[in-house]
């Protein structure tokens, strides 16, 4: 059996460290060893979103990254999306825009939807809607997560404007 | 003391659209599913299942993987002794009990995903590597694979029975021979509805600890109580010994909750190791061990006169269910003749049903079982009828919808575990306009017409949906010392949004703002009972019993103060956490200390303050309503655009508009999804061909069509106190029929039939390429 | 669903690497992005005992345009690089609007473009792409360096031209003429899924505005992209109007066996190549909108 390694990496600004099998997803390492349970397991296999974390920004699948390949890196998680006990305007939106039922796709989706207004501040709804097309959520039937997003934006836009 | 500046909170909670206050832990990643639970010393598991799709097992060598370190339980049918057989909890059809599965395979494998062996191990990891260790010895046998295959019995699920049929009966009402005869008209068709599942997002898993003593189970939902009276049977422990807790849930759609081979296998597992056992399934798994649902097969045959008026409906049903008969294996095939006459007047109607085995993954429910199959098939062919007599189907629908001087509309008995029925109120020919009117039908393109490529098409679906399944829920409600209220209930949620609906329930009751309720649910050591969530009950029974409870509280508070001010009951009433006096508002009683004074023992404060309250809901609301599909199909690829979509549907009474409109256009996708995309497809060999999420294809953002939802509230429902009918599951029930109408619609022109689901595009293609051959 | 054991190593040149592969041989795949691999390791159907990471290797990944005006590309580049490269648009518009197609933002952001031309999966974009430029696939071992047409490195479902002991390090699209449009479109179950038929075309006029040098390539159709040259032959020297589109692409299944699978039978596959093709080539002979 390989031996474990060390890894050191940053979570949602915040140095961590831990042991971990060369096999262990990064998904696992996130929520076993790091006790974030936030990213949900939903298929394994790379197809439904529901594991996505942001790596240096970008939003990546943590099911098809194995945690020694993060050592170093910079990941945000939906834990790290605003300050504990508080929500952000993106997290806010999607409650009053019932943008989430069951929850369970929802830490993937907003670290999605964090990435694309970063890099997109403003937006189509078919801009949204291919973003989130990497993400499956059998609850919601999708518009109401559009619209959250693009009322998010909007409201971003109207406080820079 | 006094608090006449208290606001007192007035407002009518029930049928305002309340954001949820669950939201936030689900929004910041706080929120606990099964996963993520976790103790110490807890230890994993995972179920080896069977590749065969039919299979006797000669033996086992499991030694290699018993040696492997970290490897602490390999166990098989013989280590569990006396294995368990799971029943059935609803639709007892006769016969079906014949089929019921064992909590693991006993010398005979009869799908592929049976569970055959269970390894717990220090982690998920080596449980897996255990897994590829042992060896099975299996002699393959000639599996059963499709409904034909069923009916010859040329080969047999369960030799020992000696038939595939697992149940066979007919239902009918009126004079159906006699209908028939006065038919200027017949059409005979055969559709085929296929075989899928709702795939939540959070596949099944269960966390069970044992002490010695008292059994805990993380993950139950749906049917705790239930699950837990037969957990305890089956491991000879006294159902108080045992606590079901439900998590949050990452959906259910009907098939999370039922008892499950691995229900059995995981509390064993505790028990035998003392440590607690966790077993999360994976998507793999999922797919091929959670229950498979809607493969039926109907030969439907309708009979009018030539002005479209229908004189008589007759079926024969063929649905397969898989390997076994699951715990509600029988609902969806009981409820498809149930729901094949529809809205409609058709006083003479009989039907054939055969529920039948095969070498699959066994069948339970999924959201609008046997609805949306059922209307499918009878929408589908009116449509056919509509054709062929060259009537309009809008006007086709609108001769034939009973009308509201008719309902109360007797449906006879066509369940045969369940009584007569009848269509309780309501006004089908309104809902029927409001949602044509709200698509704009009549002046869409349709018929095929021609823009830019594409053939345009608009398809209807006329529906009933019954809801509130009895017999009963119970709700308990306690104030607090703090000014807090605390609402426990029996039935479950699996993101429904019940904590906010049943808080803004008790809300309206006890006048108070949503906030000050906690809700409780999904233990079975909150009330003494509970049924569960399933056939949209949750806010009808379960919501009921929350009302009476709000109800009880505040009479008991009102008698209370009375008592003890020696003012009359008729002059108080309860708001902002006091008995307050009407004429000025001044507190007469205040709730929170009387809350501290129950806490000290004394005993009427606390009856007043701890009320529990039961429903028992003596008739089934029904729901309708109707779906308007706009497609545009491109001729060249097969390739459909859902244009626009109405969903309409009289529930009675809306709780919370913004979460009853998420179920309408949640269950809306789901089912235009699984119209087009989703599929469980079997080999010849009786292999799952889309055993993952690459290949098991479910709608993504891309593909969700516009939804318009519409609920009307003209038939409040006479079963319940609310008022309410089920609003989870009409969404989803006509998806398929209005779908498939549509494109056929478009494709008229080109002569194109459509019989069958899904309209993949392999499927569709073939059916456009059949009609150019034919013409 | 979790990966059997196996050990990992990042070597951080390239020179490291290719002696790894040879010291692991048939025990060790290769992870650049690991979109295709993991999914496979996780079902245990590949379970290598090593995985040599090419990821910290950064001189692989990397886009540059040559001073011969050929783009070359590093085997290491993330597709959502190469999705948002000014260079590539302007140096290989069909690359660049081929990218979109490639799955979804999360996989692109970590698929490399050297992982998914070996990983040869027929329906992939990219290897169309790179047959339909005819890209050159830089191949490094210990042994040295090699040039591969693209043509000849497609051999078949998942199989390549590359050595075991071989690393694919770069790409190179030639100069992309002036002139020269291209079309690109494919059908597949839901968007970003793998393609059941997809077509990408080149097209290029000469002066009195007749159809030259026309590049078409299916894909997802048989077991590799191929170039479909009946319909390349039909319109040299048409005057790329409908009815000459129509008739070229008529021919677009000549010759060739579709492969059936659960999503498209061969017929379908067979009926979508005439209408794809022409599709992808009006695309590309349509004047565009200003």
């Amino acid at each position: 059996m390989p031996e474990p390694r060390e890894i050191e990496l940053t979570i949602n600004g915040e140095r961590r460290a831990g042991r971990c099998e060369p096999r262990t997803t990064l998904v696992d390492f996130l929520r076993e060893t790091c006790a974030l349970t936030g990213t949900h397991v939903g298929c394994e296999h790379g197809v439904c979103g529901a594991c996505t974390v942001l790596l240096d920004g970008a939003p990546v699948r943590s099911c098809l990254m194995f945690a020694v390949q993060a050592a170093g890196a910079r990941l945000t998680t939906v834990e790290g999306l605003a300050p504990p006990g508080e929500m952000n305007d993106l997290q806010r939106a999607f409650q009053e825009h019932h943008a989430l039922q069951c929850g369970f796709c929802t830490p993937g989706i907003l670290t999605t939807m964090t990435a694309l207004l970063a890099d997109n501040p403003t937006p189509t709804r078919e801009d949204v809607r291919r973003a989130l097309s990497g993400n499956i959520c059998r609850c919601t039937g999708y518009e109401p997560i559009v619209q959250a997003v693009l009322d998010c934006a909007r409201g971003r836009a109207g406080r820079a404007g | 003391m006094n608090a006449p500046d208290r606001a007192v909170d007035r407002a009518t909670h029930v049928g305002t659209p309340t954001v949820r206050g669950e939201d936030q832990r689900f929004l910041t990643g706080a929120a606990r599913f099964t996963d993520d639970v976790r103790f110490e010393r807890m230890v994993h598991a995972a179920v080896l299942r069977s590749p065969h799709a039919n299979a006797r097992i000669r033996g086992f060598d499991a030694a290699a993987a018993a040696a492997l370190p970290g490897v602490l339980l390999v166990a098989t049918a013989a280590d569990l002794g006396e294995v368990p057989v799971i029943p059935l909890r609803l639709a007892p059809l006769p016969g079906l009990d014949r089929f019921v599965q064992r909590a693991i395979a006993v010398d005979r494998v009869r799908y592929v995903g049976e569970p055959v062996a269970l390894i717990v191990a220090e982690s998920r990891y080596i449980a897996e590597d255990a897994l590829d260790l042992i060896v099975v010895d299996y002699e393959a046998l000639d599996p059963v694979t499709n409904i034909a295959q069923a009916l010859a019995g040329t080969a047999l699920v369960h030799e020992a029975v000696g038939t595939n049929v697992g149940s066979h009966y007919h239902v009918a009402r009126g004079d159906p021979a006699g209908g028939f005869a006065r038919a200027e008209y017949t059409r005979k068709e055969r559709f085929r509805c296929h075989r899928h599942t709702a795939a939540p997002m959070e596949t099944r898993g269960l966390v069970a600890e044992y002490d010695g003593a008292a059994m805990r189970v993380w993950g139950a939902t749906k049917v705790p109580f239930f699950n837990r009276r037969l957990l305890a049977k089956m491991l000879d422990l006294p159902e108080t010994a045992i606590e079901m807790i439900e998590t949050d849930i990452g959906g259910g759609f009907g098939v999370r909750g039922e008892f499950y081979p691995e229900d059995y296998l995981v509390p064993w597992a505790a028990m035998r190791l003392r440590r607690p056992v966790k077993w999360i399934e994976d998507r793999r798994e999922h797919l091929m061990a959670t229950n498979h649902a809607r493969e039926t097969e109907c030969e439907l045959e309708i009979g009018m006169k030539r002005d479209g008026t229908i004189v008589g409906l007759r079926a024969t049903v063929w649905a397969d269910l898989g390997a076994y008969t699951r715990t509600g294996g029988g609902v969806a095939i009981a409820r498809v003749p149930q729901f094949l006459p529809g809205p409609y007047r058709i006083p003479d109607y009989a039907c054939e049903v055969f529920a039948l085995h095969s070498n699959k993954t066994p069948v339970g429910t999924y959201r609008g079982p046997g609805r949306y199959e059922a209307n499918f098939f009878r929408e589908r062919l009116l449509d056919l009828a509509a054709a062929d007599l060259g009537l309009d189907p809008a006007a086709l629908r609108e001769k034939n919808l009973v009308s509201a001087q008719e309902i109360p509309y007797d449906i006879g008995t066509l369940v045969p575990f369940e009584g007569p029925n009848a269509y309780e109120g309501g006004d089908f020919h309104s809902a029927y306009r409001q949602a044509l009117a709200a698509i704009g039908h009549g002046s869409l393109p349709a018929k095929g017409a021609v823009i830019d490529g594409r053939l345009h098409g608009v398809g209807l679906a006329c529906f009933t949906e019954s809801s509130g399944a009895g017999p009963s829920e119970s709700a308990r409600i306690v104030a607090r010392p703090d000014g807090r209220y605390e609402v426990y209930v029996g039935v479950t949620t699996m993101g429904q949004g019940h904590e906010t609906v049943f808080a803004q329930i008790a809300a309206d009751e006890l006048g108070l703002p949503v906030a000050a309720f906690q809700v409780f649910h999904g233990s079975t050591s909150h009330v003494d009972e509970g049924w569960g969530t399933y056939h949209s009950r949750a806010i009808v029974v379960g919501g009921s019993a929350v009302k009476l409870a709000g109800a009880a509280m505040r009479d008991k508070l009102i008698e209370l103060a009375a008592r003890r001010s020696g003012l009359p009951a008729a002059e108080l009433r309860v708001g902002a956490g006091a008995v307050l006096r009407e004429s000025d508002a001044s507190t007469v009683l205040d709730v929170a200390e009387l809350a501290r004074a129950a806490a000290e023992g004394d005993a009427e404060a606390r009856e007043a303050t701890h009320v529990k309250a039961r429903f028992d809901i003596k008739m089934r609301p029904y729901s309708y309503g109707t779906h308007v599909a706009h497609v545009a199909v491109d001729p060249e690829t097969a390739q459909v655009e859902v244009l626009a979509y109405v969903a309409l549907e009289d529930v009675g009474r809306v709780i919370n508009p913004l979460l009853a409109k998420g179920q309408a256009v949640g269950g809306a996708v789901q089912g235009i999804g699984a119209t087009f995309l989703d599929e469980l497809l079997y080999d010849e060999a009786g292999q799952l061909v889309s055993g993952t999420f690459a290949d098991y294809l479910v709608p993504t953002s891309t593909e969700a069509p516009p939804i318009q939802a519409i609920f009307l509230e003209e038939a409040p429902s006479a079963s319940n106190p609310l008022g309410a009918k089920g609003a989870g599951e009409g969404a989803i029930v006509a998806t398929g029929a209005a779908v498939a109408n549509a494109v056929a619609d478009a494709l008229a022109p080109l002569g194109v039939k459509i019989t069958a689901l899904p309209l993949s595009l392999n499927n569709l293609a073939a059916s456009i390429r059949a009609a150019r051959r034919r013409a | 669903m979790k990966p059997a054991p196996f050990d990992h190593v990042a070597p951080a040149t390239l020179e490291e690497a290719l002696a790894l592969l040879v010291e692991h041989g048939e025990n060790a795949k290769v992870l650049a992005g690991g979109q295709s691999l993991v999914p496979v390791m996780a079902l245990r159907l590949a379970t290598p005992a090593w995985l040599i990471d090419l990821n910290r290797i950064a001189s692989l990944a990397g886009i540059r345009q040559l001073d011969t005006g050929e783009l070359a590309i590093g085997a290491l580049t993330r597709h959502a690089a190469v999705e948002r490269s000014e260079l590539v648009a302007r140096a290989n518009p069909l690359l660049a609007s081929a990218m979109p197609w490639v799955a979804h933002t999360a996989i692109r952001n970590r698929g490399t473009v050297g992982g998914s031309l070996v990983h040869a999966d027929p329906a992939a974009e990219l290897p169309a792409v790179c047959l339909a430029c005819d890209a050159t696939l830089v191949a490094q071992s210990v042994r040295g360096r090699r040039a591969i047409a693209a043509a000849a490195f497609f051999r078949g479902m998942f199989e390549t031209a590359l050595g075991a002991d071989e690393l694919l390090v770069e790409i190179r699209f030639p100069a992309w003429p002036d002139g020269r449009r291209h079309g690109f479109i494919e059908i597949a179950r839901r968007h970003g899924d793998f393609a059941i038929c997809g077509i990408a075309a080149t097209v290029e006029r000469d002066r009195a505005g007749r159809v030259g040098d026309a590049r078409v390539v299916a894909f997802g159709v048989v077991d590799r992209p191929v170039r479909l040259a009946a319909v390349e032959r039909a319109l040299a020297g048409t005057d790329g109007g409908e009815d000459a589109l129509r008739s070229a692409a008529g021919a677009a299944a000549d010759g060739l066996t579709p492969r059936a699978d659960h999503h498209a039978s061969a017929e379908y596959r067979s009926e979508l190549l005439p209408v794809l093709a022409r599709r992808a080539l009006a695309q590309a002979l349509t004047p565009r909108r200003r």
